[in-house]
């Protein structure tokens, strides 16, 4: 079709991939590609430092399913991704992420701003290309975002040097994808999953733990509807928040460390585990050998390597959750013709621990901070997009809003990345202007990544940062006021901006909020905005903990606090 | 513990290598000897890894190799018949007096003297593990200047073949 040089035949790679939004910084080596994105019809994104980029390009991601996208220069701006990498291969978020290099021949010769970032980024890239010469643009592109969004989503890193940009080449659209050692299996095994369903129907005491692989694989569907028809209570990680409504009368919120009582109760005398699109990780299941002690355990998962990697498993099935939920259900109706289900017993003793031990936290005194994440749910009637920083706000985060659609929760789960959330939110308003986006935070955490305040002004991104400021670090706080004697040693962050005029001095607008009455004026006031950031700096009791809470190697029956009866 | 013997055949692209030892190591398995060659196929690359692991972790590495996108395939050849061998080159000492007595155990090992200096010998030798272990303590009372194997390279017996794309 047309001749071109690598720079001209990437941007217009990445547009024939149908991006939209590219978020990015550039550089000397990067120069030939940004001059290319002047003209182009991608919308790029400036943002003020790289690592917000990449989260910015994993909050779109996480809003939309789609491959978020960022683009940096070599060196600095490069390791500046690092992070990102790693968070995004933790919570399997599919990113393609381009990096300038030096020129192929400097390369190993330590030339300026030379970082070798396939190499840094080996472990935490889900594959990584360097791409010496341009004529392998088209494939290596179209298979870089095949990886990155098919199986177990990821990221996938792209390094590019310089002189490979101003290459001249031939550009005849995408090429092929030829990648024989890679063939993710998405069907499950039909003998397996009839095994998993003849489980369900002998089952007294089934439960659903379901993960953040039921949102990738959109099929949240599929899982209500196996809920539903077949009585079966539904659990759900950090990452799961939202595949389940949890409104509904079967979810039991999350498990685990910072889990619902009943939700880990329901673990602990469950007879089959289904675990779907979830990996077991060590802040779920505490002490693994006291963790759903009396269960079968099916295992429903996209990736091999999950399975059986943590937990004994008595039913793997490698599959798209999707699809193998959808076969599980029509072999449950076949199987179980018109019988009713017969586990009234165990739904009502679920729904017992559910009326015995609601979450709850004392509202006299101070400002708390879980009241200000409800009083959210309730004016944004449970619709808006939640991102979060790390920490306590993160978890009241999750305990306090009931997420009720797939994709409105956006955290960082895995790696538990202190300042995506205010990145995040802005690549989440982006992909989804029609939501209302906050950033629930902590002082710390936003204050890693606050210089977006840049980007959301001049790209006039309303989100709303809502500061829950204890001025500590409070969840490290919080675990030194447990096992180390209430000494705070270097927790203490009072010294800190004054967040109000910090938010003036960008042009955003800033506010502070003392008291609870306070609270849902200020709120209001806030979603009206529509052409600006907005940060709610929400003086909070400094020493609010977040309950009920598992030790650390603990079995999760362990839990203290979070128990109004105590 | 046992020891494994892994047969991993890969795309033969740049920095395949890195990659698979990589996450050997990033996952915490220990690599007892590990070798790399072509095979018939010029884009198709054969690593011979040997890790020390129970059936679990090894179904552990396995999968998560698989997880690589130049992984093609990954077979642990300990449990099939298989042949194995090793190369090792060892320098001994060996002046006059006691070179027959090397030339003597060189013939029972059917091994080969490849260089001959003034006060040393160079021996190579190939075959399993035992038998170059057995070598090794052979020369040790002369005196090993220098030793290197090359790790353990292992194909099944019969018509049963591991290295193709599929
Ligand atoms: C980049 C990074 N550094 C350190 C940590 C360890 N850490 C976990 S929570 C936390 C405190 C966060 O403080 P803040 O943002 O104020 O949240 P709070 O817990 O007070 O709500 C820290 C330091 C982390 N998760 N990420
Ligand atoms: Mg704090």
């Amino acid at each position: 079709m047309a001749n071109m040089t690598g720079a001209q035949a990437l941007v217009r790679s990445l547009e024939d991939e149908g991006v939209d939004i590219l978020f990015g910084l550039p550089g000397g080596v990067v120069l030939p590609v940004f001059d290319q994105l002047y003209d182009s019809s991608i919308r790029t994104v400036l943002v003020r430092h790289e690592q917000g980029a990449i989260h910015a390009a994993e909050g779109y991601a996480r809003a939309t399913g789609k491959v978020g996208t960022c683009i940096v220069t070599s060196g600095p701006g490069a390791t500046n991704i690092v992070t990102g990498m790693a968070d995004a291969y933790m919570d399997s978020t599919p990113l393609v992420v381009i990096t300038g290099q030096v020129a192929t021949n400097m390369i190993g010769t330590d030339a300026f701003q030379e970082a070798d970032i396939t190499g840094i980024t080996l472990p935490v890239a889900k594959h990584s290309f360097l791409l010496k010469d341009a004529r392998n643009l088209p494939e290596v592109v179209a298979e870089a975002f095949h990886i990155a969004r098919t199986g177990r989503a990821g990221p996938v890193l792209i390094d590019m040097p310089v002189d490979v940009s101003r290459q001249e080449m031939n550009y005849e659209g995408l090429g092929q994808v030829r990648l024989p050692g890679y063939k993710p299996t998405l069907k499950g095994h039909k003998r397996q999953i009839e095994a998993a369903a003849r489980a369900i129907l002998a089952a007294k005491r089934p439960l659903v733990y379901a993960g953040g692989g039921v949102i990738s694989a959109g099929a949240s569907k599929e899982l209500a509807q196996l809920a539903r028809e077949n009585l079966i209570p539904v659990t759900h990680s950090l990452m799961g928040k939202g595949c389940f409504p949890e409104t509904d009368k079967l979810s039991l919120g999350m498990l685990g460390m910072h889990g619902t009582r009943y939700a880990n109760y329901s673990v602990c005398e469950t007879d089959l585990l289904l675990a779907v699109g979830a990996r077991f990780s060590d802040r779920v299941t505490g002490k693994l050998s006291e963790f759903a002690p009396h269960a079968a355990v099916v295992h429903i998962d996209i990736d091999p390597a999950e399975i059986g990697k943590n937990v004994r498993v008595d039913i793997p099935i490698v599959g798209d959750c999707r699809l193998v939920l959808k076969e599980l259900n029509e072999i449950l109706a076949s199987l179980r013709g018109n019988k009713s289900s017969p586990r009234r017993d165990w739904t009502a003793q679920v729904e017992e621990w559910k009326r015995k031990f609601p979450m709850g936290y004392e509202l006299e005194g101070k400002l708390k901070p879980q009241y200000v994440v409800e009083r959210i749910y309730y004016l944004t009637k449970g619709k808006a997009t939640i991102c979060t920083e790390v920490g306590q706000n993160q978890m009241w985060a999750a305990q306090y809003y009931l997420y009720k659609e797939p994709r409105s929760f956006i955290s960082s789960g895995g790696l538990g990345t202190m300042g995506y959330g205010f990145p995040a939110a802005i690549g989440a308003k982006l992909a989804c202007p029609e939501k209302t986006v906050f950033d629930i935070a902590g002082d710390g955490s936003i204050q890693m990544n606050i210089q977006e305040l840049g980007t959301a002004m001049q790209y006039k991104i309303p989100v709303i940062i809502c500061i829950l400021n204890n001025q500590y670090l409070g969840m490290v706080r919080q675990w030194q006021e447990l096992f180390h004697e209430g000494r705070y040693s270097y927790t203490d962050m009072s010294h800190q901006p004054d967040f109000v005029k910090l938010a003036e001095a960008y042009g955003a607008v800033g506010m502070r909020v003392n008291r609870t009455e306070d609270v849902r004026g200020a709120l209001q006031e806030a979603m009206q905005i529509t052409d600006r950031p907005v940060i709610i700096d929400f003086w909070v009791e400094r020493e609010a903990g977040v309950y009920p809470m598992v030790p650390p190697g603990e079995s999760i029956l362990n839990m203290l606090g979070g128990d109004l009866d105590e | 513990m046992n020891k494994h013997t892994i047969a991993i055949t890969v795309e033969n692209r740049p920095g395949v290598l890195t990659r698979v030892t990589t996450l050997i190591r990033r996952r915490g398995y220990n690599i007892d000897s590990l070798a790399v060659g072509a095979t018939d196929d010029p884009t198709v690359s054969r690593m011979t890894v040997v890790v020390e692991g129970d059936d679990a972790i090894i179904e552990q590495v396995t999968k998560q190799l698989y997880k690589l996108i130049d992984v093609i395939k990954v077979v642990d050849l300990t449990k099939e018949h298989l042949v194995a061998r090793e190369l090792v080159l060892i320098k001994v000492k060996a002046d006059h007096s006691v070179r027959p007595d090397i030339v003597q155990i060189v013939d029972i090992f059917r091994a080969r003297i490849v260089d001959i200096g003034r006060t040393s010998l160079i021996v190579e030798a190939t075959g399993d593990q035992r038998k170059i272990d057995a070598l090794e303590d052979a020369f040790r009372p002369f005196g090993i200047l220098e030793l290197v194997r090359t790790g353990k390279v292992a194909m099944i017996r019969g018509a049963g073949e591991d290295n193709r794309r599929k």
